[in-house]
């Protein structure tokens, strides 16, 4: 059983997905439950794995006993370990508090379905990350999409047309990614990673080599967002149900940066993308320009969701910048920062989904006192998840910027180092916009000026709703003040050969 | 040379960093009852006073208290240091904190105040992260209490929620959060250079192998970094609009902590991250001059021009604050003494003043300067206490300024720059100036409608006659009270002791 453990996250995901269907038939009620217990199961193996991959070096592991280039491999090394272990962690917090909100956004015969896509999406991921094989990669992308493509679409009425144009970009950027592998497939003869690394120095700068890394890193960049390739993103994010958009946010376009990193520095090596073919210093660049075109959006938006979204588009950027520098600290800060985006959007989007459930909506202009008077525990994790983002210390989000700063000064880069500091200011705007208004604005209408105080009745979420959102808004604060222990014990494994 | 310090493990300045901070779930807890959250107030500012005060005696012996708290980021620790520098701060902070909570009870009981608890709880934030600044042992230590101390801060800042709060708390985000981003640019930089953070009484950069093409730029983002909260001039503009804080928190904060921790932290960076041979080498020296100099210069002229209290007193806060400023560019023992001296006896002084005018605005409704005529008969302790402290900050003896600004002085003379002699009288003469009539006014004209009003509550009027009479007993008798001149003295000669400078 133990030796299966690097594949059964992914395997335990998909079997439950597909029995989810099957089980509602009879026994609806168990179908959240179960959905529950396999991602915990997933998360709590995966944290397993992870230690394991610390203690005892990585894991190939050849599927069905094939072995490469025929069979397929999964490989377990601290990178995929450690992601594997935060979408799952995170995924379990999430739906911990999805639970009430599918329950009143989505009528009762759609639940099953729902439940069983979110866990095949979580497959997909799982097996994205897991995969050592680019064709298996390109299924499980597949995989992931489609599920995901209904898991927006069942949201308002507008979520459909989202999901469309989602489906359509993802897809076009699936074909890029498997047009991609087709070219390295040709030119290398296999579609093992490992080989394929070991075959690529041979080859040198053919032009097929480098369009077929043009063409993967397009395919990613579309997955991941990266401006200019984050038109889908938006609309997604707004117009899916709460459930899906926190389960997406933070872990969803995490997966686009993860394939980058993998193909970037595992495959085609840090001297590829950095000299024979500078494809690093094009992507830093284009995060720049993510960062700053991000945050000044996020300013002007008026639905927290779709400010979020963009404040995702700008967040994606520190971890493309980390990548694009492609030193040991960008590296160390792009992967730490998948981490610690994911923990802040994470906490961010559950206090959406619990302003919508008790407010009904989550118009930001339309706020007062008087939601903070309502739901004062849930507004406390919205002020921790605003720090983070600004990157108050100890808050994860001071810890991202200053690996990615001392990458900065590392390549000697001093505009990256601006943007980066210019970027949390401009995160201080768009939260302090909303701080000064849920704290500060008084109550419109008659309760106001005399008695400001008693004016709003408690109605703070269920537990439910409001655990998962006080533990991410803790752990906030306490990954930031360990991340040494995150950092020393798997992240400065991760970094390939070579730094 | 002096012989090196000695180090031991200590949880003491942990334990004084922590206290206030502990005090917070107690203070919001008992929120419903405001005399016992009070009860933790003063409770927590004793125990931290008594904890900082029991580091005094080691930090003489040439002792020093350290405790790693974390490993924070990969041989980054978040260390703390009670070295005497740090003592000394910790000592005013937290001495002052004390007075500042009764004080405080008398003002926002007297105004009745909002959101009391919040107000507090915010407060014991701010002193521990104040404390953590005083004790941190090297850049990112300070860095994250620096940061801790702008978010900690602001919504004291914004305490009244007016409009013009606001408006205030939005300038005084902008200014101090880019600060904090110019310094943890700085630190990267720093680290990336040195691999190595701690505050070094020789300066990290004391080896000049870096050439000025490196070590002016990074001298002038650390500046930049610590400059808003120091309030030098052009970055100073956020305090007076800082002013439409509750008084207790412009004078606490914006004349001894907030902007003590900025001064604290330009000297930190110029003497023990550049070390006293760079400053000079390079010239860094003359940049703090020049900049301290303009800004005591203009200070005191637009201090002059306001007619609110408050805002005079901001003005005035940030030409003094430049006074310390010039006794580190300037690069000598006794200039360092005297202006190290000055963050301690400024404090007394200017705190004193801050807390008169809440007294008066809270007794009076009053804010303007035109509006005091006659007030020291309906109020002569406060009023008393106030012509000390204006004595006291245009250097005139026995008030303690006269110390601090003698050694800056004479430290200007001792390194050659007279100009800067010229520039303290010149700003003493100012000082007089702007504060003068205000006692004037108090005293010698005859005022309106002030028949039925009497002295302010004893909460507030105990408070600032103490620190009024401490400014003068500092003045005669600057060792006897908490050694404060020692403190100042060991730390100045640790400093140029060996350097022949």
């Amino acid at each position: 059983m133990l030796n299966n453990a690097p594949v059964l996250p992914l395997l335990i995901l998909l079997g439950t997905g597909i029995l989810i269907p099957l089980v509602a038939v009879k026994l609806r009620r168990l179908v959240y439950p179960l959905a529950l217990t396999a991602v915990l199961a997933a998360a709590g193996i995966s944290v397993y794995n992870a230690v394991n991959v610390i203690h005892s070096g990585p894991v190939y592991y050849k599927f069905g006993g094939w072995f490469s280039p025929i069979g397929i491999e999964y490989v377990l090394d601290p990178l995929s370990a450690f992601i594997t272990a935060v979408i799952n962690g995170i995924a379990f917090l999430v739906l911990i508090h999805a639970y009430k909100l599918v329950d009143s956004e989505l009528p009762a015969h759609k639940h099953p379905p729902y439940y069983a896509l979110a866990l095949l999406m979580l497959c997909g991921y799982n097996g994205i990350v897991l995969t050592g094989d680019f064709f298996n990669l390109y299924v499980f992308l597949e995989i992931s999409s489609l599920a995901l493509y209904g898991l927006i679409a069942v949201g308002d009425r507008k979520s459909p047309i989202a999901a469309f144009r989602y489906l359509i970009i993802g897809t076009v950027g699936g074909c890029f990614y498997l047009l991609g592998t087709g070219f390295l497939y040709m030119s290398t003869g296999s579609l093992n990673m490992a080989d394929v690394k070991a075959i690529l120095p041979i080859l040198g700068t053919q032009p097929v080599v480098i369009a077929s890394l043009v063409l993967m890193v397009i395919g990613f960049g579309i997955k991941m967002a990266l401006f200019p390739l984050h038109g889908w993103l938006p609309d997604a994010y707004t117009y899916a149900p709460s459930a899906t958009s926190s389960l997406m946010a933070p872990i969803g376009i995490k997966i686009g940066a993860y394939g980058l990193i993998r193909i970037f520095f595992f495959v085609f090596g840090i001297r590829f993308v950095t000299q024979l073919f500078p494809l690093a210093t094009v992507i830093a660049w284009l995060s720049v320009a993510a960062i700053i075109y991000g945050s000044l959006m996020a300013i002007a938006q008026d639905e927290l969701k779709r400010m979020l979204a963009y404040s995702s588009i700008s967040q994606i950027g520190y971890i493309g910048l980390g990548i694009g520098l492609a030193n040991a600290y960008g590296i160390l800060g792009a992967v730490l920062h998948i981490l610690n985006h994911g923990l802040m959007k994470a906490c961010l989007f559950l206090v959406a989904g619990n302003l919508r459930t008790r407010l009904g909506h989550t118009y930001i202009s339309r706020w007062d006192d008087s939601v903070r008077q309502k739901m004062p525990w849930t507004m406390a994790a919205f002020v921790v998840g605003a720090m983070a983002m600004i990157g108050i210390p100890p808050t994860v989000g001071f810890f991202s910027k200053w690996y990615l700063a001392l990458a900065s000064v590392a390549s000697k880069n001093w505009i990256f180092l601006a943007v980066i500091l210019l970027s949390s200011l401009l995160n201080a705007v768009y939260f302090f916009r909303i701080i000064e208004r849920v704290y500060m604005k008084p109550i419109s209408g008659s309760a106001r000026k005399k008695q400001p105080e008693a004016a709003a009745e408690r109605q703070e979420v269920c537990g439910s709703m409001l655990v998962p959102t006080l533990v991410l808004g803790g752990a906030l604060l306490l990954v930031g003040l360990l991340n040494v222990v995150i950092v020393k014990g798997i992240l400065t494994k991760i970094l390939p050969p070579g730094f | 040379m002096m012989t090196e310090p000695q180090m031991y493990i200590s949880l003491v300045p942990f334990l004084a960093v922590l206290v206030s901070l502990a005090a917070v779930p107690f203070i919001v807890a008992s929120a419903k009852r405001a005399n016992v959250r009070e009860f933790w107030t003063i409770a927590a500012g004793i125990i931290k006073f008594g904890l900082v005060l029991s580091l005094v005696p080691g930090c003489l012996q040439n002792r020093v208290a350290v405790f790693r708290i974390i490993e924070i980021a990969p041989n980054i620790q978040l260390a703390l240091k009670a070295d005497a520098i740090g003592v000394f701060f910790a000592v005013i902070a937290s001495g002052l904190w004390i007075f500042t909570s009764f004080y405080s009870i008398g003002y926002v009981r007297g105004l009745d105040e909002h959101k009391q608890t919040r107000y507090f709880a915010y407060f014991a934030v701010c002193l521990s992260a104040t404390i953590g600044i005083a004790f941190a042992a090297n850049l990112i230590t300070f860095v994250i209490f620096y940061e801790i101390l702008t978010i900690a801060t602001y919504p004291l800042v914004i305490h009244k929620e007016t409009e013009v709060a606001i408006k205030a708390g939005r300038k005084y985000l902008a200014y101090t959060l880019t600060a904090g981003v110019l310094l943890i640019a700085a630190t990267a930089w720093a680290y990336q250079i040195r691999g190595n953070l701690d505050f070094n009484p020789e300066g990290l950069f004391r080896d000049l192998s870096l050439g000025p093409a490196t070590i002016v730029p990074l001298f002038l983002l650390f500046l930049g970094g610590v400059g808003v909260k120091a309030s030098i001039m052009p970055l100073h503009s956020w305090l007076p609009t800082a002013m439409a804080a509750p008084t207790p928190v412009s004078a606490l904060l914006h004349a001894v902590a907030v902007v003590k921790s900025g001064v604290f932290g330009v000297v930190r960076v110029a003497v023990f991250v550049f070390g006293p041979v760079a400053m000079k080498t390079y010239g860094l020296g003359h940049i703090l001059m020049v900049f301290a100099g303009m800004t005591i210069l203009l200070g005191s002229i637009m201090a002059l021009k306001q007619d609110n209290l408050k805002r005079r007193l901001a003005y005035s806060t940030i030409a003094h604050l430049s006074y310390i400023v010039l006794g580190t560019g300037l690069l000598s023992q006794t200039a360092l003494l005297g202006g190290l001296l000055h963050i301690a006896f400024h404090a007394t002084m200017k705190i004193t003043l801050f807390f008169c005018a809440g007294a008066i605005y809270v007794n009076l409704h009053r804010e303007n300067i035109s509006e005091l005529n006659g007030i020291g008969k309906v109020m002569p302790w406060t009023m008393g206490a106030f012509t000390v402290g204006s004595i006291g900050l245009a250097g005139i003896p026995p008030v303690n300024g006269f110390i601090s600004k003698w050694y800056l002085g004479s430290g200007a003379l001792e390194s050659g720059y007279a100009i800067m002699l010229i520039v303290l009288v010149i700003s003493g003469i100012l000082n007089a100036a702007y504060f003068f009539p205000i006692v004037q006014r108090a005293f010698f004209r005859r005022g309106r409608g002030l028949k039925e009003h009497k002295e302010a509550s004893p909460f507030m009027v105990v408070p600032l006659v103490i620190t009024a009479f401490i400014s003068v007993f500092l003045g005669i008798f600057p060792d006897t009270l908490l050694r404060f001149f020692s403190l100042a003295e060991k730390v100045a000669s640790s400093i140029f002791g060996g350097t022949g400078l």
